[in-house]
């Protein structure tokens, strides 16, 4: 008798995890915290998450967290724990989550900027990146003297292809003459890298860098060698004071505290939540001085038009590299289509990775 | 011409900033195997000696004293290995591996207050009028002190393997232990002292990265530097010329194919970017399955020793 109550309560507990006093939230990092970039980005947000809630929540994090089996692994091991509520915050962890998903029914997942859901119990996230792009292409096609923009990407996925895709079109907008010059570096994190991409972009006539790896060596880099650069995910102005002219720091926590609050009211249920300047996800850095005065009015100017739905980065006329239409003119580029964006749009001389 | 914004001569400079981190690390695992040890922690003393160097070099305000820093940090993981190695007689592999762990963890903590931080300037070597020589100049004669430092030190194990006492003692230790006991020499002070001079080579090579290369210190910003030099060393049959040319070739790879990219060539660099890797994994499972035999490992490389057997 008595352990068929205990069997009962526990099984109510178990069944009820939103109801306890503190709601355990696990996050997976793919870097170290200490990265300054992508990953100090989301560890601002879970530790914006722990000060709104206090003691309300408790929150655990693994970093340097591998796609694949060791994915996997943390998330079970979290999930056995009793953790309610994980935060798997990279694009590759897509099928471990479904995985470890289909396995805790009762354990809420929130998978940044992916795209596969295959559970009721999994939520994906992402920022508009892509906004933000066009801010940076805009001033970089103002500022640059030699015409040509050095852009460091990581894989060629669709949020990394639609920041290109942004960055260019914008900039060509204000400077016909400009030119990409792209390095792939298959890694989100590796400063050595990195800093050669950086250093080879410069010596091939590249005076601004763009970057989306999460490193901040490309800033250092740029700094020593005098010319201009754009953090990535953070404000990384301490790395290089006269390079960086800015970056789109990435704002999680509203949305955290968001989902964890659904969660403890009971009204959490799977969503896929793309956000951007509207919803304060993403923000630029402090302009750089060294910006003028009359295009820092124009960049906010561009923020602003985007935030309130009036102007929307990819807006017709618009062909892809080939040459072929995408969009016509003043068409404007549905969700669908940047979600799984695959080409370059015309201009960009660099071939498409496959 | 596509390729005519391609510079050779600063190609040629950029491979052997490339490779210097991985043939610092090399040729000091080199030297650990060629005694009878394989210590699989070379990320590990990479990783702590980037972040003691650049520790020690903010607080000084010298980089040369940093690379000392670098140096012993390094030598102090490595004592680590060898008291359970050689004293506590655990297994290698399994010791190495944990090293590597412990390293990146520990250099986590102590970095913690140095990331954002912009080391002191490691000066270019002035070589004079052999830095105006066309084309040469440029692409040999504009670097730091520490590549041609270990260009030199390739060539010092070089010679002290095949020409000093004490290099042939290291490697009959290596080769057979139970001769080498039996001949009076002692194996385990040889092994520990290889597994410190491993230890400093690759805190160096660690340094160089946060020091010159990067130059700032960012958690686990080795990204698998040292298990590419471990891969060099087999993949150079334990012969330190061939160490470097190997380094030499990672690094052309890795500088060659960014500018190619930069250039707008088209070139699959997805199997670029794995083939270290791929190398690396295939190379560890030869030494792993007993096979290094026919590579030239030497004999003893991975036994324990103990006096009494």
């Amino acid at each position: 008798m008595k352990k068929l109550l205990t069997a009962a309560v526990l099984s109510a507990a178990l069944a009820t995890p939103a109801l306890a006093d503190t709601t355990k939230v696990g996050f997976i990092y793919i870097g170290p915290v200490g990265d300054f970039g992508w990953t100090a980005g989301h560890d601002r947000a879970r530790q914006e998450l722990q000060d709104h809630f206090g003691d309300a929540v408790e929150t655990s994090i693994v970093e340097n967290v591998d796609y694949g089996a060791d994915a996997e692994r943390v998330m079970t091991q979290m999930a056995l724990s009793g953790t309610d509520m994980i935060f798997a915050a990279s694009f590759g962890y897509g099928p471990d989550v479904n995985a470890v998903a289909g396995r805790f029914p009762d354990v809420a997942f929130q998978h940044a900027t992916g795209y596969i859901q295959e559970h009721d119990n999994i939520s994906l996230f992402d920022a508009r990146f892509y906004e933000g792009r066009a801010v940076l292409g805009h001033i970089a096609g103002k500022m640059t003297e030699t015409n040509t923009i050095g852009y460091i990407a990581s894989y060629p996925i669709p949020a990394v292809v639609s920041g290109i895709n942004s960055a260019y079109l914008h900039a060509k907008a204000v400077n016909p003459d400009v030119n990409f010059r792209i390095i792939w570096t298959y890694s989100w994190f590796d400063p050595a890298l990195e800093a050669d991409a950086a250093e080879t972009l410069i010596e091939q006539g590249a005076d601004v860098i763009m970057q989306h790896t999460d490193s901040t060596a490309a800033v250092r880099v740029a700094e020593d060698a005098g010319v201009m650069a754009f953090g990535q995910a953070s404000d990384m102005v301490e790395f290089g004071p006269n390079a960086h002219l800015s970056a789109i720091v990435d704002r999680w926590a509203p949305y955290y505290i968001s989902r964890v609050q659904a969660l403890k009211d009971g009204t959490w249920e799977a969503q896929n939540s793309w956000m951007g300047f509207a919803e304060g996800i993403i923000e630029m850095a402090p302009w750089n001085d060294r910006i003028p005065a009359e295009l820092q009015e124009e960049a906010d100017g561009l923020i602003a038009a985007i935030a309130a739905g009036e102007y929307h980065p990819f807006t017709g006329p618009i062909n892809r590299q080939d040459g072929t239409p995408w969009l016509a003119d003043g068409e404007v580029a549905d969700d669908g289509a940047l979600a799984t964006m695959d080409f370059f749009v015309e201009g960009i001389t660099a071939e498409f990775p496959n | 011409m596509i390729l005519g914004s391609i510079n050779p001569a600063v190609l040629l400079a950029a491979l052997m900033v490339a490779a210097t981190p991985i043939l610092l690390a090399a040729i000091g695992e080199l030297v650990v195997e060629k005694a009878g040890v394989l210590n699989l922690g070379v990320e590990g003393m990479m990783i702590m000696g980037a972040c003691v160097g650049f520790i020690v070099a903010v607080n000084t305000g010298s980089p040369i004293i940093g690379f000392f820093g670098a140096a012993l940090g390094g030598v102090a993981l490595s004592l680590l290995f060898a008291l359970l190695t050689q004293a506590l007689m655990t297994n290698q592999v399994a010791s190495g591996l944990a090293l590597t762990l412990f390293g990146l963890g520990l250099t986590a903590l102590l970095g913690q207050r140095y990331v954002g931080i912009t080391p002191p300037r490691t000066p270019k070597l002035d070589l004079g009028p052999l830095s105006d020589i066309p084309f040469l100049g440029r692409a040999l004669f504009t670097h730091d002190i520490v590549v041609y430092l270990t260009i030199a030190l390739v060539g010092a194990v070089w010679w002290f393997l095949k020409y000093s006492r004490a290099g042939m003692i290291l490697r009959a230790v290596g080769e057979n232990h139970d001769a080498a006991h039996a001949l009076g020499y002692h194996v385990k002070r040889v092994r520990v002292l290889a597994i410190m001079f491993g230890g400093a080579c690759a805190g160096l090579g660690g340094a160089y990265l946060s020091l010159i290369r990067v130059p700032q210190w960012t958690e686990g910003m080795t990204v698998g530097a040292g298990w590419i030099a471990l891969a060099l060393v087999v993949f150079a049959s334990w012969r330190p010329w061939r160490a470097m040319a190997g380094a030499y070739l990672f690094g052309g790879v890795v500088v060659l194919q960014l500018n190619l990219q930069a250039a707008g060539v088209r070139i699959p660099v997805e199997y670029l970017s794995m083939s270290p890797y791929l190398i690396t994994i295939l190379v560890l499972v030869i030494i792993s399955s007993g096979k290094g035999r026919s590579l030239n490992a030497p004999g003893s490389l991975n036994k324990p020793f103990h006096a009494s057997s």
